[in-house]
């Protein structure tokens, strides 16, 4: 049953995935993005990995895609709007497009998965308390690290939004 | 998965969703009731006794009126909007634990649909979500005024959401479970979190004021400034479902507040009466408690409803982030340490 | 006494400006108090008239529809001076005068009668200064609960005899309680 769960959930991931790239409407891609972000959850809950799925609900679904919609709606872009691309930009779109699925294609090749038995350590990782341990024992450095990231990027955000003083 | 733990389940959930249901009914009843009192009135009093009819009587007018579509290109966004709107106020209910266990049928019964390790974050998660139904549907409607109201209504639900994650994360580290159900046993075992944490409950509770966009921060549906709000467009039932879902949120937060801050279905002498008198009295009386502190914070927000005006934007947002968001992590410095002080 | 200091209504009062005292400032002392005074309310007598079964008295000067009278033998009284029409301040009142045929004698009291009396209630303020002037006691205005009905013709609310003129059958049985007493 679980296999169907998975191929169900499959389909609407890829199917909406598609449809934010192709659909017209700057609003309804955004709306395709959440379903697909919400399918995404599915897939870690399939994995047992409840505060990962809820998490990322919380952080991907309820707070950027709120917030992205939010700019998009206040843009208020209409199709009359779009001016149509030239056309060598077109082609260096695609040939672009193309070198970077080179590249992905050559990097996923090499990067076959090493066959590594899955050993069940026992601990209960979906505990809080399990999953604060291994964030700031083992894995301090790269925690600090993404800390460190958001705070220079609202850094950034309060520069560029603050008024230029006059001299 | 056998039988018999589907039933159990699924009666609990009909009964959950009944409870809902019912609760929100009979909210718009008593929120015109209070109205009336508070204002020297008597209040709806026509249908049936006292008005107890008045719900069926409006649900059945919202029924009865013309469906009405705005020249709108996005029907479907349309009709989606009170859709979310009505499932994620319904869908929260799920982890709330109503009762301790009752014994029927020689089997111990946990009155609680789910008790998933992550209630805290599933209540949060879905409280995000309760944006879009919103947003959608005022998006939907091709209307300024509507667009106005949920873009409103988005930015503070997004601001006083970090401050109430934030007043949550104290009682996280005091009761160091995530589960909404450890943290109502813990505090039957140690007392209410709001005598320990009376600073967090008043953010709290003012975050869920403005989490439920109820008085004084209603700013999405201000009428002096933006007509109806986001349901502007909306008529018959797809306005009532907004209507609904609001009064449905509303029971919702106060089962989360009387859960987390006033000891869920815990009350004085729980023990004494387990012992004594049995646990199916023992589990009937917690329900019973906790639906009068549920009660009680629905009148409450009826209460300051009728009390105080409502905030400007600019005053919303500066006590949202200036104020409430530094005290919660200010309260979190202090919870963690005392607690590495007494420990 | 300069322009600033005077106060008209006597309930004039200054703004101040003063700092907030820090209790005033976190706002939630004041937020209580808001909450005891509709705390307060909550247990007040209600002041809600229930309509159909309670009913409030009428104030004893209470002035509704008017009323053209008969007198004892059943004869109008009106005589169509026009002394109501000119005290009207909303010069609601017009009327024609005629005189009276031999053969009239038991309809109209005096030898000159209104022909022709009309109110128009969208003018009329129901002052009853028409009740004050009218020197025979033809006019006045009753203690009737009837209100002016709504309608869509402007023609509908100017109330002519048919519509004023006391009923025959009020005036015999006042007569008739007249007699008894």
């Amino acid at each position: 049953m679980l296999l169907y769960v998975f191929y169900i959930l499959s389909a609407i991931t890829l199917g909406t995935a598609f449809l934010t790239v192709i659909s017209k409407n700057a609003i309804h891609s955004a709306i395709y993005l959440v379903v697909c972000f919400f399918s995404l959850a599915g897939h870690y809950l399939l994995f047992n990995a409840q505060f990962l799925a809820v998490v990322h609900i919380i952080v991907y679904a309820g707070a950027i895609m709120v917030l992205l919609l939010f700019t998009l709606m206040l843009m208020n872009l209409n199709n009359e709007d779009e001016t149509s691309k030239p056309l060598y930009t077109k082609f260096a779109a695609v040939i672009s497009a193309g070198l970077l699925c080179l590249v992905l294609i050559a990097a996923l090749r090499k990067a076959l998965p090493e066959n590594i038995e899955y050993v069940n350590s026992g601990t209960d990782f979906q505990s809080i308390k399990v999953l604060g341990k291994v964030l700031l024992n083992e894995y301090a450095v790269p925690f600090e690290f993404a800390s460190v990231l958001l705070l220079v990027s609202m850094i950034g955000a309060v520069l560029i939004s603050k008024k230029e003083e006059k001299i | 998965m056998d039988s018999v733990f589907i039933i159990e389940k699924s009666a609990i959930i009909v009964a959950v969703f009944a409870l809902t249901m019912l609760m929100a009914m009979y909210s718009t009843w008593a929120e015109r009731k209070v109205a009336a009192f508070l204002q020297d009135r008597v209040g709806p009093n026509r249908a049936g006794w006292g008005g107890l009819l008045q719900p069926l009587a409006d649900g059945a007018k919202l029924f009865t009126k013309e469906e009405f579509f705005p020249n709108t290109p996005n029907k479907f966004l349309f009709i989606l909007g009170p859709f979310i709107a009505m499932s994620t106020a319904l869908i929260t209910s799920a982890v709330i634990p109503w009762g301790d266990k009752i014994h029927v049928f020689g089997k111990d019964v946990l009155l609680q649909a789910t008790d998933i390790d992550v209630s805290v974050l599933y209540v949060f998660g879905v409280l995000s979500i309760g944006v879009y139904g919103i947003m959608i549907g005022a998006w939907a409607s091709n209307n300024k005024y509507s667009l106005m109201s949920a873009v409103r209504a988005s930015s503070q639900m997004i601001s006083y959401e970090v401050a109430m994650g934030l007043a949550m994360i104290s009682i996280l580290m005091m009761s160091g479970s995530l589960s909404l159900k450890e943290i109502t046993v813990m505090q039957a075992n140690d007392g209410w979190n709001i005598f320990y944490q009376p600073l967090a409950f008043i953010i709290f509770l003012i975050c869920s004021f403005a989490e439920t966009n109820r008085t004084p921060f209603d700013l999405a549906e201000c009428e002096s400034e933006l007509i109806g709000g986001y349901h502007t467009e909306y008529s018959s039932m797809k306005m009532g479902f907004y209507l609904f879902a609001e009064y449905a949120n509303m029971f919702i937060s106060s089962a989360i507040l009387s859960v987390v801050f006033l000891g869920g279905y815990h009350f004085p002498g729980m023990d004494w009466v387990n012992a004594n008198w049995g646990i199916n009295i023992g589990a009937i009386l917690g329900f019973l408690a906790l639906f009068a502190k549920i009660c009680f914070f629905i009148f409450f927000y009826m209460w300051v409803r009728w009390t105080i005006p409502r905030f400007r934007y600019d005053q919303l947002m500066h006590l949202g982030w200036k104020i409430l968001i530094p005290l919660a992590v200010i309260n979190i410095i202090i919870t963690g340490i005392v607690m590495v002080l007494f420990k | 006494m300069s322009v600033q200091q005077i106060s008209l209504s006597g309930r004039k009062i200054e703004v101040s400006n003063k700092e907030m005292t820090f209790l005033e400032r976190i706002y939630l002392w004041t937020i209580l108090k808001g909450l005891w005074t509709t705390l307060k309310h909550l247990f007040r007598r209600k002041v809600t008239i229930k309509y159909p079964e309670e009913t409030r008295t009428m104030s004893p000067v209470y002035r509704g529809q008017h009323m053209l009278m008969r007198d004892d033998e059943g004869r109008e009284r009106c005589t169509a001076c026009g002394l109501c029409a000119l005290s009207c301040p909303a010069e609601a009142i017009t009327m024609k005068a005629a005189e009276r045929k031999p053969e009239e004698k038991h309809l109209y009291r005096e030898e000159k009668y209104a022909e022709i009396y009309e109110i128009n209630m969208l003018r009329c303020i129901f002052c009853g200064l028409c009740e004050e002037a009218c020197p025979k006691e033809a006019i006045y205005l009753t203690k009737s609960k009837k209100i002016v009905q709504a309608n869509y013709e402007r023609e509908d609310f100017i109330y002519g005899k048919d519509k004023l003129v006391m009923p025959l059958e009020m005036a015999i049985k006042n007569t008739q309680s007249n007699k008894v007493n």
